[in-house]
């Protein structure tokens, strides 16, 4: 198939994707890249609950603290804590250390690195806002109606607030894959770093890079789905008017 | 380990000069690509804005199936599609700095879009129906009573979402764009100390992403309803 465009002419070769060694290397890229997002995630959210929480606390040490992280953290561009934490911080780390990480992959772990940190800092900032989000009267409300602190917390307050921070939280979580793509800068062969494999030895960009766009496309699409059937499942009615659906 | 932070001072020049503003042999520079993408985005998701919310659906679905494909995608993905397919398609290769200048303003347009029509949306119908009622078109309507009231609503979201943009311009580097990331990439590869030149980078975007943050809240607090009379 030819397509002509402005005296210009691109060959179509679609079987670049699915003759071997390509299929495997798209596949390999597609599991690196869920691997590479869900260890991140996990990390991420752990940081998030941590410092969102911290920022919450009446104690000021404690917040300068969450505050210092979260601020330094997601106002430096990703890309540049990736380079930070491959190239600049391995060196600061005993030599023991090193090796070891040079023996498990320090790519990938300087892509989890920099992926859950940045993340972290950004989820805290979610989670801030959905625990602000409750007013102290519904723990007043609570307890005066007979609940204890825990009752209080596990019936009334976790369950509103979870619902409250789950559409910001999918966002950022669709963010975080979405970013994993730029662990290809320093050589963790993902999904995108795959695409760019197949290009440079078939010189058919068109085909690698849609092939890309497709696979992060139908990713993205599967989890807001996903994720807007629970939220409309578990919606509260007249609380939350969310008539728009989950960003990604 | 011992650090060496002189190395960042020989290389500050450089660093400033080419990488941030963009003065040099090697073009490109960050806020030289910034500023033109943050104000171009903005048009374009205005454009895009006002289209998912027409009536007309030859309108409003292509607008839609744009924002939706877009924000899908990730920005590396769309850098590369401009870098490889527009020099096939107009058959001579195109520099670096238009390559990212076009994908951000494509990329950023599509979510300042969205930000754009949640912004629209917060304005109440009846102001609407009373600008009608008083006389004026729907241009007119938009200009004067629905758009100062958005714009107002949206500050926040789009402070946020410019400074997003402004921390994505350190992509453009992957393609070989000389900004502060590049250059920083640059000197480190030189000098083998890349722990001091990107933390001092990180350092360097943190006081420009900051101070539009810090900017970003006292706009919200002057132009509050309560503030505005």
């Amino acid at each position: 198939m030819i397509f002509g465009f402005l005296g210009m002419t691109y060959e179509f070769k679609w079987s670049v994707l699915w003759v071997q060694p390509h299929l495997t290397w798209l596949i390999d890229g597609i599991s690196t890249t869920l691997r590479l997002a869900a260890i991140s995630w996990c990390l991420a959210v752990l940081l998030g609950i941590l410092f969102g929480a911290m920022r919450t606390v009446p104690f000021r040490p404690v917040r300068i603290v969450a505050t210092a992280y979260v601020e330094f953290f997601r106002n430096v561009p990703l890309l540049v804590w990736l380079f930070f934490w491959y190239f600049g911080a391995p060196e600061v780390f005993p030599e023991v250390v090193r090796q070891w990480f040079i023996r498990h992959g320090i790519e990938f772990w300087s892509g989890v690195a920099a992926i859950s940190v940045y993340h972290g800092s950004r989820l805290a900032e979610v989670i801030r806002s959905g625990i602000q989000s409750i007013p102290k009267t519904q723990l007043e409300a609570g307890i005066s109606s007979g609940l204890s602190v825990v009752q209080t917390y596990r019936l009334i307050i976790i369950p509103v607030a979870l619902r409250l921070i789950v559409p910001p939280a999918t966002n950022e979580s669709l963010n975080l894959l979405k970013n994993t793509s730029l662990a290809m800068t320093i050589g963790v062969a993902e999904l995108t770093f795959a695409t760019r494999q197949i290009e440079t030895y078939t010189a058919k960009a068109v085909e690698a890079l849609s092939a890309a766009a497709l696979l992060y496309l139908v990713l993205c699409l599967s989890i807001s789905t996903v994720m807007n059937r629970l939220e409309s499942k578990f919606a509260i009615p007249g609380l939350i008017a969310r008539g728009v659906k989950a960003e990604h | 380990m011992n650090f060496e932070w002189s190395v960042v001072i020989a290389n500050a020049k450089f660093l400033l000069v080419q990488g941030l503003l963009g003065f040099g042999i090697y073009g490109g520079g960050t806020l030289r690509l910034a500023i033109p993408a943050i104000l171009l985005g903005f048009v374009v998701g205005i454009i895009l804005g006002l289209a998912r919310l027409a009536n007309r659906p030859w309108i409003h679905y292509p607008a839609t199936l744009y924002i939706e494909l877009i924000r899908g995608v990730p920005l590396v993905i769309v850098i590369f599609w401009f870098w490889f397919l527009v020099p096939v398609m107009i058959g001579r290769p195109v520099p670096e700095y238009w390559v990212a200048l076009t994908a951000f303003v494509i990329f950023e347009g599509a979510y300042i879009g969205e930000i754009i029509r949640a912004g629209i949306q917060s304005v109440p119908r009846g102001q609407v129906d009373a600008a009608t009622a008083a006389g004026l078109s729907y241009a007119q309507t938009m200009i004067y009573v629905v758009l100062p009231q958005a714009i107002r609503n949206m500050i926040p979201s789009l402070v946020t979402q410019f400074i997003v943009l402004f921390k994505d311009t350190s992509l453009a580097s992957i393609i070989g764009m000389m900004d502060l990331t590049k250059a920083a990439q640059t000197v480190s590869e030189r000098e083998l100390r890349p722990f001091e030149m990107y933390l001092f980078i990180a350092v360097v975007y943190w006081c420009f992403t900051y101070s539009m943050s810090r900017f970003a809240q006292w706009l919200e607090t002057r132009m509050s309803p309560d503030r505005v009379r």
